[in-house]
């Protein structure tokens, strides 16, 4: 951590809470991923580590270079940018493909096909 | 007092970070459906992104963050390509 001695201790305070608390939604969202019991309960559970955890994580990169640099750095935005786009189109399209894999094999508890998607 | 401040919690972060990617690779090994392993590797890419960004505030480099760009970027790619193969069995149509 060359550099960070120069921090004064209040924003260190708050990068390194920003850092554990985003550190700790992420561990959650894998525990509950482990614990869940059905796959469409389970998906929800790692959207906690790659929403609000990426986010808490990012800002304190963003609060660290910021201070040790004396200029804002804000190169972090394009990867929250990025993951907030690009997180419900993936989950979405993967979320798909198991309802269709699901009606598929017949699996018990999947609703119907609903008419406007029969095309 | 801050730099030992910040050195605890970047540890402790990226402790937590490890341990939440050993829970996701217990979940794709276990499966038990490979919707459930494509799942656990969506997440365990978005992880292992921030493990590197902490790493990148560990080694006050912002070397790491170019890297974490480009996982987050093939790892969307990849997503959508399984995602694609479990819906028709085949990537390139």
């Amino acid at each position: 951590m060359n550099g960070a001695a120069s921090i004064p201790l209040p924003v260190a305070a708050l990068i390194g809470v920003c850092l554990v608390a985003g550190a700790f939604l992420a561990l959650m969202g894998a525990i509950g991923l482990v614990r869940l019991q059905s796959f469409y309960e389970r998906v929800h559970a790692p959207t906690l580590g790659s929403s609000l955890g990426m986010m808490l994580i990012l800002t304190s990169s963003v609060l660290y270079f910021s201070t040790i640099r004396g200029e804002l750095v804000l190169h972090e935005i394009l990867i929250a940018v990025f993951l907030t786009l690009t997180t419900p189109i993936s989950l979405m399209l993967i979320v798909r493909a198991a309802l269709a894999r699901d009606r598929r094999e017949g699996v018990p508890g999947v609703p119907p096909l609903e008419p406007e998607d029969a095309g | 007092m801050s730099a030992d401040l910040l050195t605890a919690a970047v540890t402790l972060a990226q402790l937590m970070l490890v341990v939440a990617m050993g829970l996701y690779i217990f979940r794709m090994v276990r499966g038990p459906r490979a919707q459930d392993r494509v799942i656990a590797l969506d997440a365990f890419y978005v992880c292992g992104m921030l493990l590197l960004v902490t790493l990148g505030m560990r080694t006050s480099s912002t070397l790491y963050f170019e890297a974490s760009v480009i996982i987050a970027l093939l790892g969307f790619a990849s997503t959508v390509a399984m995602a694609k193969f479990l819906m028709r069995g085949e990537v390139v149509e």
